[in-house]
C-alpha cells in the first residue's frame, strides 16, 4: 500500500473514515500517519506518541476491531474504515468495563502508555474473548510500559474477561 | 519569610476568592535530610519545605503542591494526608501541582522526598488549618475550643452533634492567611480514616480514559511543532548547514541563531520532513571510550575519593582474616526511556513565558527557561501537567529551553517533543560503574573487612549495614559531580541512583562469603548484622517466601536468591526464584518476594504498586538494558535494541509490609529495585554454581558464566 511520496507537490485526496462512530471527512496526504492526524487535525490527544515505529505500543487503536500502530498507519490505510480510539471506548459518560479494571486494579501507574494498552487488550479481546493467561501475555507482549504495571494489566483483562462473558463488542 | 513573600501570599488569597490559605514551613531542607543532592542547593530560592493548604468559601480543600504526578500516586497520597488531619473526606479534596505560580517552591520530584520530606509539611499546615477552623467555629457557636468535634469537614459540638457549622460557612467572609509556626497535633495512627486506606487514586478515571494530560497534549491557537537539528554524537560540532532545503517547503519556519537550528511547522509530520531537508556536517571527535572499554576508563579517569565510611584498620581486618574475596563488578550505562519523552509547550505573550513542561524539577526549569530567554523567573510560569514517566530523567531537560527560545524567536507557540532517538541521546543514562570489594571473613563466619570502592556510580546503597569491625567505602566520582571525562555523555539520577549498582555488587560478595562459609545466604546475613530493622525484614522475607535453609547452591537449573538493603530510610529485603535454561543461558524469573519496612504505610496499594513497578522494570537493566556506545554516539535509538521488561518477563509478584507504625512514613518509590541485579544473580549461583559479575545479564554472559 505505497502511497504517493511527498517529495515536491503534496497530493491532497479525500480520505473518509469513521472515528468513534462518527464520519470524518479530510482533505489530506494519504501517507500522513495517522497518530499525528489524530492529535492534531482531529484534536484527539489521547492517542501517545512512544516510539514512533511501532515497538512500543502507546498509539495503538482500532481498525475495524483490530489493534493497529497508528504511527505507522497511513490515512490511505484507513480510507472506508472503522476506527476507534481511547476516547471511543467510554459511553455516555460511563467507564467501558475494561476500563473499570484498569481504574479499579490500578493497571497503570504514569498513565501514559494506558491508552495503549487498553486499546490493544480491547482488540484481542475482540478476537478472543476468553483468553488463558498465556494468551494475554502473548497478545500484549509488544505494549511497553516502563512504569511496568504489567501484573496488574494481565489481572484487569482477566478480570474482565472472566467478569464479560463472550460478546466484547 | 520576607515580607514580600507575605504580601504575595495575600494576593494569593484574593486571587482565589477568599476563604482561609495555611501555609507552613518545616524550615530548611538540611535539618531534615544531610544528603539532599548539593546540586540544588545555594541557588537563592527559600530551601524549605512549604505546604500550601486552601479552604474555599464553599469549602472545597485544594493543596498547592510544587510535586508532579508521574507516576508515583503522589495525588492521591498528599491528599489523603491533608485529609486525614484536616477532618475531611478524600471526596472534598483537590490538588494543584506543579505550578510555578500558585505552588509552593519545590526543588524536584525525587529521591524518594515527597512522602517523608513533603508529607509532614502537609499533614501540618492540615492540622494547623484544623485548629484555626475549630477556633472559628468555638467563636460562632459560642463554645471552647475543646468541646469540638471535627469529621467530614463539620466542627460539632461534641455533647450535642445538632450544634455544628461546615468548613465552608467558616470560611466565607474570610481572606486568612496562616503560616503553621506552633506544633499542631497529628492525627494518631490509631484514628487514621483516610491514611493508611488505599482509595482509587484520583488520577485513575482520566487516565483510563485518555483525558488526562501530558505536557504534549497542550493545544494552543497558532502553534508551531519544532524539530531540532541533532548532532551525531555528544561532543560534534557543528562545521556547514544548508537550510535552503527546508526553507523551500511551504509554511515551514527555519531557525539558525546561537548555535539552535531547528524548523517549525502546523503539524509534526511536516516539520520532521524539513528537519531532513537540512543538510549538515559535523567534525566528531574520534571516539575514546566504548561499552566494552569504559569499565577500565572509570578506573583510569577517577577523581579523588570521597569515603563516607571508614571504621578500624583495613591492613588489621586482613589479618584477621581466615579466607578474603576480591571481586570486580560492572555494570553498564541503563537509559530512563520513559514512553513519554521529553515534551515542552511554550507561550510568550504580554512580557511573560508559560512553559507546560514534561518535568520533575518545574521550579528549576523556571530559572532556566528565564536564564535562557532573558527574563525574570517571576514572568515564567512552568506548568507540569501528568509526566509520563521519570524515574530520574526528567529532573532536567533542555526541551523547556528550546520551546521557550523558538516561541521568542517565532513570536508563536512553539511545541518541542523529542523524538525517541533523541530521548536516548539527550537522556542522563544511570552512569556505568567499577565496583571492586575486597572483604574477608574469620573462621566463625563473622566479618572482619570490607573494603569497597565504587567507581563511576556513587554513594547511594553503598552503606555499610553488616556489623564489620574494619572497614572503608570509597567512591570515585559521584554521579551528579563526575570530572569531566569520565562519562562520555550526560549522567544522572536513575531510580535510586547509585543504589543498583553498589547492591548489585555488595549482596552478591555477601553471597559468595555465605557460600564460602557453607551457610545459608539468610543465616548468614542475619548472624552478620544487629541492625533491628535489617533482622526484621529479613525475617519477614524468610517466612513470606518459605525459605528453606541450604548450605550450598542446588546446581540443579533452579534457584532462588536473597538479596537486601536500604534506601530512602526504607529496608528492604527481596527473594527471588530463577530457572535457567542451561542451552540458551535464558533465565525466568518465576516470583519475586518482597519485604519492605517502610514506617507508617500511607496508601498500602499505592506502595504495593511502587514496589511491583520496582521489581518489574528491575528486570530489565538485570538482563537485557544496556546502552551501546562508541565514544559520544548513541547506538540504540529505540526500543528494537534497546529492550525494557516486557509482559512475558513478568515473575509472580508477593508484597509484604513489616510493620512499623512507630516510624513516620519513608520512601515508597525506589527502594524495592535495588536489590534486583544481586537477588537474581544470587538465584542464578543457586540454580547453576555461577557467579555473574556484569549486569545485564544476558543470555550470552549467562551461557559464558556457566560454561
Amino acid at each position: 500500500m505505497r502511497s504517493p511520496s511527498r517529495e515536491g507537490v503534496d497530493v491532497k485526496e479525500t480520505i473518509i473514515f469513521t472515528l468513534n462512530g462518527q464520519p470524518v471527512r479530510l482533505e489530506a496526504e494519504p501517507d500522513r500517519k495517522l497518530l499525528w492526524v489524530l492529535r492534531t487535525d482531529l484534536e484527539l490527544t489521547g492517542t501517545k506518541y512512544g516510539c514512533g515505529e511501532g515497538f512500543c505500543g502507546s498509539c495503538t487503536v482500532l481498525v475495524d476491531g483490530l489493534p493497529v500502530r497508528s504511527c505507522l498507519a497511513t490515512l490511505d490505510f484507513v480510507q472506508g474504515k472503522d476506527v476507534t480510539t481511547i476516547e471511543g471506548l467510554a459511553a455516555g459518560g460511563e467507564l467501558h468495563p475494561l476500563q473499570r479494571e484498569f481504574f479499579e486494579r490500578g493497571a497503570y501507574q504514569c498513565g501514559y502508555c494506558t491508552p495503549g494498552m487498553i486499546m490493544n487488550a480491547h482488540g484481542l479481546l475482540q478476537e478472543n474473548p476468553h483468553p488463558t493467561r498465556e494468551e494475554i501475555v502473548q497478545g500484549m507482549e509488544n505494549n511497553l510500559c516502563r512504569c511496568s504495571a504489567y501484573k496488574r494489566i494481565v489481572e484487569a483483562i482477566e478480570a474482565y474477561a472472566g467478569a464479560e462473558g463472550g460478546d466484547h463488542v | 519569610m520576607s515580607e514580600a513573600k507575605a504580601i504575595d501570599r495575600r494576593d494569593f488569597v484574593k486571587v482565589l476568592g477568599g476563604g482561609i490559605l495555611v501555609t507552613v514551613n518545616l524550615g530548611p531542607l538540611t535539618l531534615f535530610n544531610s544528603t539532599a543532592e548539593p546540586a540544588y542547593q545555594g541557588r537563592g530560592y527559600p530551601e524549605d519545605i512549604n505546604a500550601y493548604l486552601h479552604i474555599a468559601e464553599d469549602g472545597k480543600v485544594t493543596l498547592y503542591s510544587g510535586k508532579i504526578e508521574m507516576g508515583q500516586g503522589v495525588m492521591t497520597s498528599l491528599c489523603q494526608m491533608a485529609a486525614e488531619d484536616l477532618g475531611v473526606s478524600l471526596d472534598a479534596m483537590h490538588i494543584v501541582m506543579g505550578d510555578t505560580d500558585t505552588c509552593p517552591w519545590d526543588m524536584g520530584t525525587f529521591g524518594s522526598l515527597t512522602t517523608r520530606m513533603f508529607g509532614p509539611a502537609v499533614r501540618a499546615a492540615a492540622a494547623k488549618a484544623r485548629l484555626i477552623l475549630t477556633d472559628l467555629a468555638a467563636e460562632r457557636l459560642g463554645v471552647s475550643r475543646d468541646a469540638l468535634s471535627v469529621a467530614d469537614g463539620v466542627v460539632y459540638v461534641t455533647r450535642d452533634k445538632a450544634r455544628s457549622v461546615t468548613y465552608g460557612a467558616l470560611a466565607r467572609g474570610q481572606a486568612i492567611t496562616h503560616e503553621v509556626d506552633e506544633e499542631a497535633v497529628l492525627r494518631a495512627v490509631k484514628d487514621f480514616s483516610v491514611m493508611g486506606q488505599s482509595p482509587l487514586r484520583m488520577d485513575g478515571v482520566e487516565k483510563v480514559t485518555g483525558a488526562a494530560q501530558y505536557a504534549g497534549d497542550i493545544r494552543l491557537p497558532g502553534m508551531l511543532y519544532a524539530r531540532v537539528l541533532r548532532p551525531p554524537a555528544h561532543g560534534a560540532s557543528l562545521t556547514r548547514v544548508d537550510t535552503s532545503g527546508a526553507e523551500a517547503i511551504p509554511e515551514v519556519t527555519v531557525v539558525n541563531q546561537e548555535g539552535l537550528v531547528a524548523v517549525l511547522a502546523a503539524d509534526p509530520e511536516t516539520a520532521e520532513r524539513a528537519l531532513e531537508a537540512i543538510q549538515a556536517e559535523f567534525d566528531e571527535p574520534a571516539p575514546a571510550v566504548d561499552t566494552e572499554s569504559i569499565f577500565q576508563h572509570l578506573v583510569d579517569s577517577s577523581p579523588e575519593p570521597n569515603t563516607p565510611e571508614r571504621e578500624g584498620d583495613l591492613e588489621a581486618g586482613r589479618r584477621a582474616s581466615a579466607r578474603t574475596f576480591d571481586h570486580t563488578y560492572f555494570n553498564s550505562y541503563v537509559a530512563h526511556a520513559p514512553i513519554e519523552p521529553h515534551t515542552a509547550v511554550a507561550e510568550i505573550k504580554d512580557g511573560k513565558a508559560t512553559v507546560w513542561s514534561s518535568t520533575q524539577g518545574p521550579f528549576s526549569q523556571q530559572g532556566s527557561i528565564a536564564r535562557a530567554i532573558g527574563f525574570e523567573p517571576g514572568n515564567v510560569r512552568v506548568l507540569t501537567p501528568y509526566v509520563g514517566g521519570g524515574f530520574g530523567g526528567k529532573v532536567g531537560g533542555s526541551q523547556v529551553v528550546e520551546a521557550a527560545r523558538l516561541a521568542q524567536i517565532t513570536g508563536r507557540p512553539v511545541q518541542v517533543a523529542w523524538t525517541r532517538a533523541e530521548e536516548f541521546f539527550y537522556d542522563t543514562f544511570r552512569p556505568a560503574a567499577t565496583i571492586r570489594v575486597l572483604s574477608g571473613m574469620d573462621e566463625d563466619g563473622k566479618l572482619t573487612l570490607w573494603d569497597y570502592q565504587v567507581y563511576g556510580a556513587g554513594a547511594r546503597g553503598s552503606d555499610v549495614f553488616y556489623d564489620v569491625p574494619n572497614k572503608s567505602v570509597r567512591v570515585y566520582g559521584e554521579w551528579g559531580r563526575a570530572p569531566a571525562g569520565m562519562h562520555p555523555f550526560g549522567v544522572g539520577a536513575w531510580r535510586a541512583p547509585a543504589a543498583n549498582s553498589n547492591r548489585f555488587a555488595a549482596e552478591q560478595q555477601i553471597d559468595i562469603m555465605a557460600a564460602a562459609a557453607g551457610r545459608d545466604p539468610l543465616e548468614f546475613r542475619l548472624e552478620n548484622t544487629t541492625d533491628p530493622r535489617m533482622l526484621g525484614v529479613l525475617k519477614t522475607i524468610k517466612d513470606a517466601s518459605g525459605w528453606q535453609s541450604k548450605a550450598a547452591p542446588a546446581r540443579n537449573g533452579s534457584g532462588r536468591g536473597l538479596a537486601c538493603g536500604i534506601d530512602a530510610e526504607t529496608y528492604v529485603a527481596l527473594v527471588a526464584e530463577v530457572t535457567v535454561d542451561s542451552s540458551t543461558g535464558n533465565v525466568t524469573v518465576d516470583r519475586v518476594v518482597c519485604a519492605q519496612d517502610m514506617g507508617v504505610v500511607v496508601n498500602p496499594d499505592g506502595a504495593r504498586m511502587q514496589m511491583e513497578g520496582c521489581i518489574a522494570m528491575g528486570l530489565g537493566y538485570v538482563f537485557s538494558e544496556e546502552i551501546r556506545f562508541e565514544g559520544g554516539k548513541i547506538l540504540d535509538k529505540n526500543f528494537g535494541t534497546y529492550q525494557l521488561a516486557r509482559f512475558s518477563q513478568m515473575p509472580e509478584i508477593e508484597t509484604v509490609f513489616v510493620p512499623n507504625d512507630d516510624l513516620p512514613p519513608k520512601g515508597g518509590g525506589e527502594p524495592a529495585i535495588i536489590n534486583m541485579g544481586a537477588v537474581v544473580a544470587n538465584a542464578i549461583f543457586d540454580a547453576t554454581g555461577a557467579r555473574l559479575y556484569r549486569l545485564p545479564m544476558t543470555p550470552e554472559r549467562v551461557l559464558e558464566a556457566i560454561s
